[in-house]
């Protein structure tokens, strides 16, 4: 039973870097359209941002973090969207799909060409312990994953609800026609749900990187893994790409553990069929439903 | 005018092959990118360095070495190509690659050309396919393994162990010897896990593996998800002794698992640590030149080529099939040919044979905490 619970801590704690993922995924899908096929890449890039703070301008660990993040929300958020997505998108999603596929395969090999094709170490956020619970033993690490993650979705649910901006963002998403009729700045909110992708993959990355090590090709399995998770629990709702997130990283951990340790990777493509065969919406997504 | 033209071209076929112009050409079909890129990386630079060496003192028999680097992408399919596209460039001789799954698809052209391969590849099966042409630069896995069997029996008095292995040929191999010669001297083998390459995500694995009562852990796997899995032992606090081959003991896997990696420990063909002084100045050389720390593959492609010009001089001429036949049964000592590093002999299947390490890692350093004799007392 032991084995049970740790395997679903440590499911969950990956399935919670899915979910950072996927909830970006859907908040550009609200509020744009835009399905960005470089969000595994965006999620692969701000580590080496630390890294390079860490290595060339030789800052400590969290002063390289705080810059990975303000140069994150620069590239990956403002330059994106008026760069890529705002002329693109003119055109229709596809051409827009088809140049984040572009976009992505240039990070890559960008970082190929900077970093090399090997691994690299990167901190962990925190030191590798266990802590007992109820008996059970549990990676610390592990917790610290679930809990920043918590937190970063609670403060985005609460900004999204609580907040004028955050309602406006709402809006935005369900009718942006009628969003600027009430006077409501459409492109600035849009531009906002940039800036959180942008701030939320950035901290998937600090959470994912300890793990996978920083490798150029790291965002090919997250980037996948994401979208599988925000199509199966809902691309129209974020607690949607949440469990559906959540859910691909404990089917995940005990497919290996209890099925087969081969297979595991065709899990989530199983899942997903499932889910498209039976329940096209998302498994919390609603038919024809714009929210934020 | 006819004299003229037939002359310009066999001027023109024959400056296209292996031997003309006062060079001599070495192909290198290896992992330079990819999942193998910590491996093949070694190993190409250390080609190139030893390359650079004899190139530097006149060449091999006089003409100047030239070595073009093919990149595999760690795929067998793609090093299949890239050999024969190696191949058509009529080189004299091939290195490489290192991945065991790729050599195993790439020695059979290297026979149907009748070129000699040095391959850095260690599963037991690459000299098991009568091959005339391939020989080896670091242990095979039927010779390591009852070494690191006797290492889990009488250093660690391990009687229940967990054996993590990476599903492609090297660590296949690597597991079916090791199981074979473990149940041989008593040992249980309470976990089995396989694992893919790239595997990110380990978990899984580490709980299995500690909930199956082992009071030892034997790793084989690559060296980017050795230090994934170094990791994650380590974040889930496992306490037991971690053993491993020389992969595990990598200077990579040291650099990238951090803490996560002292305290392994195992046996080593070949370590940049090692007290011997030729390798000593190979890792000097090395770190100059590359500004980083060599691993055991780099060692395995400057000794492969080193063992190339000794064999080459001793047959006084560039001859594939004879370069071949002239190491089947072939000694060199360092006294002889310093680049070789370490004394070594290499059988008639092209395995060889030569003085091996027990190793730990301490502080983030592998130190050599024993070395063992050559099986054949060389």
């Amino acid at each position: 039973m032991s084995d049970f619970f740790q395997l679903l801590v440590a499911g969950l704690a990956t399935g919670a870097i899915y979910a950072l993922i996927a909830i970006g995924f859907t908040l550009l899908w609200q509020t744009s359209q835009t399905i960005n096929f470089a969000q595994g890449e965006f999620v692969m890039l701000p580590a080496f941002f630390v890294l390079t703070a860490m290595g060339y301008f030789q800052q400590p660990f969290w002063v390289a973090v705080l810059a990975a993040f303000a140069v994150s929300i620069v590239l990956l958020g403002v330059l994106f969207k008026k760069l890529m997505v705002d002329p693109m998108i003119r055109h229709g999603v596809l051409p827009l799909v088809i140049a984040t596929i572009a976009l992505a395969l240039l990070m890559k090999e960008g970082v190929r060409e900077f970093y090399s094709a090997e691994a690299q170490g990167f901190p962990s956020l925190a030191a590798a312990t266990n802590v007992s619970i109820l008996g059970v033993a549990f990676a610390v690490q592990s917790l610290v994953v679930l809990i920043v993650t918590a937190v970063a979705v609670g403060v985005l649910q609460l900004f999204l609800n609580k907040t004028r901006t955050g309602r406006r963002m709402q809006a935005t998403a369900q009718n942006p026609t009628v969003a600027r009729l009430l006077g409501i700045p459409v492109e600035r909110m849009i531009l906002y749900t940039f800036l959180i992708n942008a701030a939320l993959v950035a901290l998937a990355s600090v959470l994912v990187t300890p793990i996978y090590l920083a490798k150029f090709s790291n965002g090919e399995w997250l980037g996948m893994y994401a979208f599988i998770a925000a199509i199966v629990g809902g691309f129209n709702q974020v607690r949607g790409a949440l469990v559906g997130g959540l859910l691909l990283g404990v089917v995940d951990n005990f497919a290996a553990a209890y099925l087969s340790a081969q297979y595991r990777l065709a899990m989530p493509l199983l899942i997903l069929i499932v889910v498209i065969l039976f329940r096209p919406q998302g498994l919390l997504g609603r038919l024809e439903e714009r929210t934020v | 005018m006819k004299k003229m033209i037939v002359a310009a071209a066999f001027a023109v076929v024959f400056s296209t092959t292996a031997f003309a112009q006062g060079t001599v050409k070495f192909a290198d079909v290896v992992e330079i990118s990819g999942g193998g890129a910590v491996v093949g990386s070694n190993w190409k630079n250390a080609i190139d360095l030893a390359v650079s060496e004899i190139n530097a003192k006149g060449g091999l028999l006089g003409k100047k070495i030239e070595v073009t680097h093919y990149d595999t992408q760690t795929n067998p399919g793609v090093a299949r190509a890239q050999v024969q596209k190696a191949l058509d460039g009529d080189p004299y001789v091939l290195f490489g690659p290192v991945y065991s799954g790729s050599a195993i698809v790439t020695q059979a052209l290297a026979k149907q050309n009748e070129i000699a391969e040095f391959t850095g590849g260690e599963a037991a099966n690459l000299t098991e396919q009568k091959n005339p042409y391939i020989f080896r630069t670091s242990f095979g896995q039927q010779f390591a393994m009852p070494k690191i069997a006797n290492y889990m029996r009488d250093v660690v008095k391990a009687k229940k162990v967990a054996v993590f292995w990476c599903n492609d040929d090297f660590g296949k191999g690597g597991r079916d010897t090791f199981i074979k010669e473990a149940k041989a001297r008593g040992i249980e083998i309470v976990a089995d896990l396989s694992s893919e390459n790239g595997q990110a995500d380990f978990a899984a694995d580490v709980v299995k593996a500690k909930g199956s009562g082992a009071d030892a852990m034997f790793i084989y796997l690559h060296e980017e998800e050795n230090a994934r899995l170094l990791r994650e032992l380590r974040k889930q606090s496992v306490a037991v002794p971690l053993i491993g081959e020389t992969t595990l003991l990598n200077q990579k896997v040291i650099e990238l698992a951090g803490d996560a990696a002292n305290g392994i420990k195992g046996h080593v063909g070949l370590s940049a640590d090692a007290p011997i002084p030729q390798i000593q100045e190979f890792r000097k050389k090395y770190e100059e030149r590359f500004k980083s720390v060599p691993d055991h593959n780099a060692l395995k492609g400057y000794i492969g080529v080193y063992a190339v010009k000794y064999a080459t001089e001793k047959i006084g001429k560039f001859d594939r099939k004879a370069l071949a036949e002239k190491m089947k049964g072939l000694k060199i000592t360092v006294a002889e040919e310093p680049g070789i590093l370490m004394d070594v002999t290499w059988d008639k299947n092209g395995d060889l044979d030569r003085i091996s390490f027990l190793a730990e890692v301490i502080n983030g350093q592998q130190k050599i905490t024993q070395t063992l004799p050559a099986l054949g007392g060389s």
